[in-house]
């Protein structure tokens, strides 16, 4: 494997800037890797290696002209729910299997100003739909820890691309923890922003209220670079929001004396693998021996929060995939005899399982009778875990909690009970009901050596305070660094 | 029961076009008439990922509605999302406003038969305009048009409190003139800018309940909801007449049969899934922005009609007739300011001028755009009749061409030498050779046939082609004839 395709985003920055390295060789070696390493993890829905060679010269020429930028010919790579002008952007769905993006997504178009290279699209759970990237039309992710386990969901290609280096950064989307739940899963780093931090505009929607684009990357500080790119308020987005993006990098000074951190005690419970349970306690320690203050909270409504979840991005997403009905774009059924038998064959042939089993569910829950005792009641109980956030940040500055209650489990081993696969959320989902920020990060092994995932959740537009928190542990210890051996040589 | 028994309750839902210049959720050109999906964009295309920025002008436009109508405007509101399948709807659902209008409140005020009447709203939302199906258009294929989509819509309905079509459409017409006078909505029904679906029932008189509803739709013009609810009124009446149950069901107006038909039953009834819309934030509306919007408010159709009857002097008819649109009401006081003659001019604008109007068909249009006479010209020939220029009949004439060319009429007047003949010799010759020429009506006349007096003021006209002063005819006859 190449040295370069292992570097941080901020090392190969670093390069750059020194001219020890150029756009094209970063690039090129991401490109290598990807192709060695593809048939094995799946990874990428489309790989753009002619336009990313191209993206790499013209980095090249910017820097030339004394142009930097913290990604200025950065090899990263977007999950295929994020459009890209004139790249094929299809959600992992059947249904969008044709569909070239007409326009940019404000964050690719970001991306793109900032000379970021693009590689690629990557795989996902259709409309991000799961938590384990077995949903994708396109066929299963693997994780390069153990490539008969699933690397998370639903942006399981974004989590595998960083960990098995295929490319030094990426984007996903996190709706109910589907960044930071793959990032634990293939051991790198996923930063889940507040919600209205980063546009939505050219995300394709599953739960409008609940997702929010994130950046995945070997370190924390990579994560930083990127959301300091892709953060900020942005018009053709209601509701984002008009703040200033700090400067995160600045933040980064590796301190935490006097971090108060809050520990709920409803996340350490039965079900729990003890090895997560374990790792977890013992990164507080570490956290505490520099200076920190840790103690025990309650959040009281975080039971209800699956459940609650539920019905709020069922509900959205069974109206914002009603646009999907074969007649302006993507698939539609050949052989329909009028229009109602077009909509039904086009939407039965196009969407998944996991997809026709949450339009059902978001459906009934919306439909006359049952909308007060579903999706109401659901907002109102919405609003009381947003509070038990509120009264613990009150005098605490971030909470810490497992990401996942388990390690990446085997593939197809959870896809027959939809109900314990919900349950691989169980530890992000109530911070998107809050709207929160919150980060994974890699505290630690399993004996079967799979990675263990560390959470860390801030107040509201308090991305630097979490950044700050797990760049101080991440400088503590060496998890970040180690690599699967699985896919090390390119073959699984 | 006996017919004449049962009350009509008959409640409006009238849909109004609003005349921004873009969309109400991207900036798409919201003309009309552009070609098929030209005005389009990602956002109203509803491509995927695109998400709705709210125009804010479309606010303001639906406050001044609500401010004009005294309805309460709501600090704060909500965008929501009607959910149903249809292929003109390109997101799968419609943005509208559900449980938290911008308006809620307000009234009309009309008048039929000299009866004033209030009508209250129960509210006025906004929402985003569908595409249009095209079937047929293209062998066996249908093909949308996405222009309209996210054109901004006013939705204004009414309390169940009109008696009568007559009530209707007086109430219909005083909305459109609401809204044209706040420059918000053209009015045009026949281009679908202004669109009315009618409610109507009928309850035994002196019964508190409702009867069965009946929706009406498919009406694009005031006599189209006339006839529709009176053939309604006249079908329910019947069908309880006849010992029969009206069933609740939406009906389309045929207007060349001149009936309502069903469109569909009950079973298909809608469930729309009303939500707040996750992508629009509430709308926050404070204080000072409803100031400032009822600051540009201009002077509204019953306020203007009563300045018309202070300063101008007009009786209450012409008032009402000149103030129904803003257009006209504004051509009438242009013309008045060229020329005082206050009256003259309304007779002339209710006359002549709205007849010509009605026959162009340009009732649905706002007037002064394609209206050829020029308020000047107008002006200039009141004036002409006023200065004893030219007769009254003669006057007709000069107005034709110049409806006809848009032409000058002191030039019309002079091309074609229709100044009229006030001077005395002329007439005489001409009274005198009208007189010899008819000696029989003249001994018949002297005998008392008082009647053939208008016989000679005829031919005298006649021989002057029309130019010769009445005034001076008159007088020069009568002596003749005395003679
Ligand atoms: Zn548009």
């Amino acid at each position: 494997m190449s040295e370069l395709t292992r570097l941080s985003i901020d090392e190969a920055a670093d390069l750059l800037k020194r001219r020890q390295v150029s756009a094209e060789d970063l690039t090129r070696a991401a490109l290598e890797r990807i192709a060695a390493t593809e048939p094995a993890l799946h990874s990428f829905i489309t790989v753009t290696a002619e336009g990313a060679m191209e993206e790499a010269r013209a980095a090249d020429a910017r820097r030339a002209r004394g142009e930097h930028g913290p990604l200025l010919g950065i090899p990263v790579a977007i999950k295929d729910i994020i459009l890209t002008r004139g790249t094929r952007t299809t959600a992992g769905s059947k249904i969008l299997s044709t569909f070239v993006a007409p326009y940019d997504a404000t964050v690719s178009a970001r991306l793109r100003a900032a000379g970021a290279v693009c590689v690629g699209k990557l795989n996902c759970d259709e409309f991000a739909m799961g938590s384990s990237t077995e949903n994708s039309a396109f066929g299963v992710t693997r994780n390069p820890w153990d490539t008969e386990r699933v690397p998370g969901g639903s942006s399981g290609g974004s989590a595998s691309a960083i960990a098995a280096a295929q490319c030094l950064g990426t984007l996903g989307t996190d709706t109910g923890g589907s960044i930071r739940q793959p990032a634990a899963c293939c051991g790198v780093v996923g930063l889940k922003p507040t919600y209205g931090r980063v546009s939505r505009y050219g995300v394709i929607a599953y739960a409008s209220s609940l997702d929010q684009v994130g950046p995945l990357a070997r370190t924390v500080r990579g994560c930083a670079a990127m959301l300091g790119v892709v953060a900020g308020h942005d018009t053709a987005d209601s509701t984002s929001v008009p703040r200033p993006v700090p400067d995160y990098a600045a933040h980064l000074d590796g301190k935490v004396r006097g971090l108060r951190i809050a520990v709920p005690r409803e996340y350490f419970v039965e079900g729990v693998q003890p090895e997560v349970e374990a790792a977890v306690r013992t990164a507080l320690h570490a956290l505490e021996g520099q200076g920190a203050n840790v103690s025990e909270v309650s959040l009281p409504h975080t039971r209800y929060a699956v459940a609650t979840y539920y019905l709020v991005a069922t509900a959205e997403a069974s109206s914002n995939l009603a646009r999907y009905d074969g007649v302006k774009y993507g698939h539609r059924a050949a052989a329909a005899e009028g229009l109602v038998d077009m909509y039904r064959k086009t939407r039965a042939e196009g969407f998944g399982a996991e997809v026709k089993r949450r339009i059902m569910l978001g459906t009934y829950a919306l439909s006359a009778g049952y909308y007060d005792a579903y999706y109401l009641r659901a907002q109102k109980v919405r609003t009381l875990i947003r509070r038990d956030f509120e009264a613990v940040f009150a005098e605490h500055d971030v909470v810490l909690t497992p990401t996942a209650p388990t390690t990446a489990f085997r593939i197809g081993e959870r896809t027959s009970d939809p109900l314990q696969m919900y349950l691989s959320d169980i530890f992000t989902i109530s911070v998107n009901l809050a709207g929160l920020p919150a980060i994974s990060l890699p505290c630690g092994f399993d004996t079967r050596g799979l990675p263990i995932g560390l959470q860390i959740i801030g107040r509201p537009f308090a991305e630097e305070i979490v950044l700050k928190a797990a760049d101080a542990y991440e400088r503590l210890t060496e998890w970040h660094r180690r690599t699967p051996d699985a896919v090390a040589q390119g073959g699984a | 029961m006996a017919r004449g028994q049962y009350e009509p309750v008959i409640g409006l839902e009238v849909h109004a076009e609003l005349l921004t210049a873009a969309k109400v959720f991207c900036g798409c050109s919201a003309k009309f008439g552009a070609p098929p999906n030209q005005n389009t964009c990602p956002v109203c295309l509803g491509m995927p990922g695109t998400l709705p920025v709210v125009n804010r002008r479309v606010i303001e436009f639906a406050m001044r509605a609500g401010l004009a109508t005294r309805s309460e405007i709501a600090h704060y509101s909500r965008w929501a999302r009607k959910n149903y399948f249809y292929p003109d709807l390109p997101k799968g659902y419609q943005i509208s406003q559900y449980e938290l209008p911008i308006c809620t409140g307000g009234a009309v005020d009309i008048e039929v038969e000299g009866a004033p009447r209030t009508i209250r709203l129960t509210r006025i939302h906004m929402e985003e305009d569908t595409g249009k199906n095209i079937h047929d258009a293209h062998g066996d294929a249908s093909l949308v048009d996405f222009n309209r989509c996210g054109v901004p819509l006013l939705e204004i309905v009414s309390e169940p409190e009109l008696r009568s079509a007559a009530e209707a459409g007086a109430y219909l017409r005083k909305l459109r003139a609401i809204l044209q006078y706040l420059e918000i909505c053209d009015g045009n029904m026949e281009e679908g800018s202004f669109r009315c679906d009618a409610n109507v029932s009928i309850r035994p008189v002196g019964s508190k309940p409702f009867g069965i509803k009946v929706e009406i739709k498919n009406m694009n013009s005031f006599r189209a909801v006339e006839r529709a609810i009176e053939y309604e009124i006249e079908r329910q009446t019947t069908v309880l007449d006849d010992g029969g149950r009206l069933v609740q069901e939406t009906r389309l107006w045929d207007p060349d049969r001149e009936l309502t038909r069903s469109m569909r039953s009950k079973e298909f009834a809608d469930d729309y899934r009303y939500f707040p819309d996750p992508d629009l934030l509430p709308l926050v509306i404070d204080d000072a922005w409803i100031a400032a919007v009822r600051e540009t408010l201009p002077e509204l159709p019953d306020a203007r009609r009563q300045r018309f009857v202070d300063r101008y002097g007009l009786p209450a008819y012409d008032a009402e007739v000149l103030t129904q649109r803003k257009d006209l009401a504004d051509y009438y006081e242009a013309v008045v300011r060229h020329h005082a003659n206050a009256k003259a001019i309304s007779n002339w604008i209710m006359g002549d001028v709205l007849r010509v109007v009605r026959e162009r068909k340009l009732d649905n249009a706002p007037i002064i755009h394609d209206w050829p006479v020029l308020p000047e010209r107008l002006a200039a020939l009141v004036k002409l009749i006023d200065d004893g220029e030219i007769s009254g009949k003669i006057a007709k004439t000069v107005f034709e061409e110049m409806v006809s060319t848009g032409g000058s009429p002191v030039e019309i007047v002079a091309a074609r030498g229709l100044t009229q003949i006030s001077d005395d010799a002329a007439i005489q010759a001409a009274v005198d050779a009208v007189i010899g020429a008819n000696t029989a009506k003249v001994a018949e006349y002297r005998g008392g046939k008082d009647k053939l007096f208008g016989f000679f003021v005829g031919q005298v006209m006649k021989a002057t082609e029309g130019k010769a002063n009445p005034q001076k005819v008159n007088e020069l006859l009568r002596a003749a004839l005395a003679g």
